[in-house]
C-alpha cells in the first residue's frame, strides 16, 4: 500500500438522515463496497482523507417495484442484483452486467450506486442504466431531486451530484423490447471493459455504450437510423461517426470503433 | 474495535481505514492471508466476512466492526480442502492457495465444475494451473457429500 492509511478518518452513520446531516456540515467522501477506493488511494489519485461509510444504512439497500417502476437502493450489491428474481424478470441486462463486474468477491461488495458515483466511462452497469432510461434519486439534507441518468454526467468522471448529496436510489421504468448486453474485455472474467454495450430491440431501439467516450453514452443518431429502417451497414456508419473512442492502456481507438460496429451488428442479428 | 475472528470474540485497536488485510497480518498475527496485487484483482487475500467472500485488501477495518471474520487459519489444520489441495497438487508456490480455499469453502457440495469456475473467476493462479485446483475442490466436495 503506497499511501499511509493511518491519517484517514471514516464517519459511520447508521441512518440516512444522519448521513445527510454529516454531508451538509462536512466534506466527506461516501464509500460503500470500497472496491474503487483503495485502488485510488494506492495509485495516489484520491486526495481525500475523510470518508463516510454507507454500508450500515439499511434504507440504501433493497429492490422494489412501485407503479411498474423498478426501484433499486443505491447500496444494493451486484450479488444482490444477480440473485433478485425481480431484476432477473424486469431487467435481465442488469443481471448480465452485474455478473461481469470483477469476480465474486467484488460482486459481493461493489454497489450499483458506487458504480454510478465512481463514474468510470468503463463502468459495467452504466450502459444498462442509460439504455433503460433510468432516473437517479439524489437526496441532500434539504431536498430530493430526480435526474435522468443520461443527464447525470457532465464530463469525464464529473457529474451534477453535489458534495452534500447522496445517490439514494435508481428508478427504472418498464423496458419494452428485447434486452441485450455484451462486454468485451481482455479475458472473460475480472477485466475492465474495452467496450461495454446495452441495447433494447423494439420499434424505438435504444443503444448505450461505455468506453467509447468520456462518459457512458446513448447513441441517438444510430437509434434513429435503426428506427427509420436504415440498413445495418448504414447504422454502423452512423455509429462510427457518433462515438469518440481514444487510445489508452486497455485498447486503441481503431479497435474500439471496429468492435462497436461489430457489436451493433451482433445485437441486431441476435434480436431479429 | 470488537468483532469475531475465527469464531473467537476479539477487540483489536487499529486505524479505521487500515485495510482488513493489514490488520489481520500485522495486528492479529494471522499471516495465512496473503497480499497479491493489493487492488482486488487477484483474490489472494480473500477472507469471509459474515460468511461472504471478500478481498481483504479492499475492506476498511471500520466496516468489520461487529462482524464475523473467517481466515484460512479458521478452517483449522485438518480440513478436507487442505488435504485435497495437497493430494491433487493444487498448490505450487502457494500464494493463491488460501484465497482459493476460502472461496471454495463457500461453495455448496453439489457445485458443478462451471459453478466452481465462476466462483474462482476472481482468484488468479500463475503457476499451479486451474485444473488441479478445480479437481481438489471437486474431490473435497465429493467427500463432504458422502
Amino acid at each position: 500500500m503506497r499511501s499511509a492509511t493511518s491519517p484517514l478518518t471514516i464517519a459511520t452513520p447508521r441512518t440516512l438522515d444522519d448521513a445527510l446531516s454529516m454531508l451538509r456540515d462536512t466534506p466527506l467522501v461516501p464509500i460503500a463496497g470500497a472496491t474503487d477506493l483503495y485502488v485510488g488511494l494506492n495509485f495516489g489519485t484520491l486526495a481525500s482523507q475523510h470518508f463516510m461509510d454507507l454500508t450500515r444504512i439499511d434504507a440504501l439497500r433493497g429492490i422494489d417495484v412501485r407503479d411498474e417502476t423498478l426501484v433499486i437502493g443505491a447500496g444494493t450489491t451486484f450479488t444482490a442484483l444477480m440473485q433478485s428474481v425481480t431484476v432477473q424478470t424486469r431487467l435481465p441486462m442488469l443481471v448480465q452486467a452485474s455478473s461481469q463486474v470483477g469476480g465474486v468477491q467484488i460482486q459481493n461488495r461493489g454497489t450499483l450506486g458506487g458504480n454510478i458515483a465512481n463514474g468510470s466511462p468503463a463502468g459495467d452497469s452504466l450502459p444498462v442504466l442509460a439504455a433503460s432510461d433510468a432516473i437517479l434519486v439524489l437526496r441532500s439534507a434539504s431536498d430530493e431531486r430526480r435526474v435522468p441518468f443520461t443527464s447525470f454526467y457532465t464530463g469525464y468522471r464529473t457529474s451534477v451530484l453535489r458534495a452534500d448529496e447522496l445517490i439514494v436510489a435508481v428508478e427504472v421504468p418498464s423496458v419494452v423490447g428485447t434486452q441485450w448486453f455484451r462486454k468485451v474485455g481482455t479475458r472473460a472474467a475480472q477485466a475492465i471493459s474495452k467496450l461495454v454495450i446495452a441495447a433494447v430491440r423494439s420499434d424505438a431501439p435504444r443503444i448505450a455504450i461505455g468506453s467509447v467516450a468520456a462518459t457512458t453514452i446513448r447513441l441517438p443518431r444510430t437509434e434513429a437510423a435503426l428506427a427509420s429502417g436504415a440498413s445495418i451497414d448504414d447504422a454502423v456508419n452512423t455509429l462510427e461517426a457518433e462515438i469518440t473512442p481514444i487510445d489508452d492502456v486497455r485498447s486503441s481507438a481503431d479497435y474500439r470503433r471496429q468492435v462497436a460496429g461489430n457489436l451493433l451488428r451482433r445485437f441486431w442479428a441476435d434480436t431479429a | 474495535m470488537r468483532f469475531t475472528l475465527n469464531d473467537n470474540p476479539v477487540d483489536v485497536s487499529a486505524p479505521p481505514m487500515k485495510r482488513l488485510l493489514d490488520v489481520l497480518r500485522e495486528e492479529c498475527g494471522l499471516t495465512g492471508t496473503k497480499e497479491g496485487c493489493g487492488e482486488g484483482e487477484c483474490g489472494a487475500c480473500t477472507v469471509l466476512v459474515d460468511g461472504i467472500a471478500v478481498v481483504s485488501c479492499l475492506v476498511p477495518f471500520a466496516q468489520v466492526d461487529g462482524s464475523s471474520v473467517k481466515t484460512i487459519e479458521g478452517l483449522g489444520d485438518n480440513h478436507a480442502l487442505q488435504h485435497h489441495f495437497m493430494n491433487e497438487a493444487g498448490a505450487q508456490c502457494g500464494i493463491c492457495t488460501p484465497g482459493m480455499i476460502m472461496v471454495a469453502s463457500t461453495l455448496p457440495t453439489d457445485a458443478s465444475l462451471e459453478e466452481i469456475r465462476v466462483a474462482l473467476a476472481g482468484n488468479l493462479c500463475r503457476c499451479t494451473g486451474y485444473e488441479a485446483i478445480y479437481r481438489a475442490i471437486q474431490k473435497a466436495n465429493e467427500q463432504a457429500a458422502q
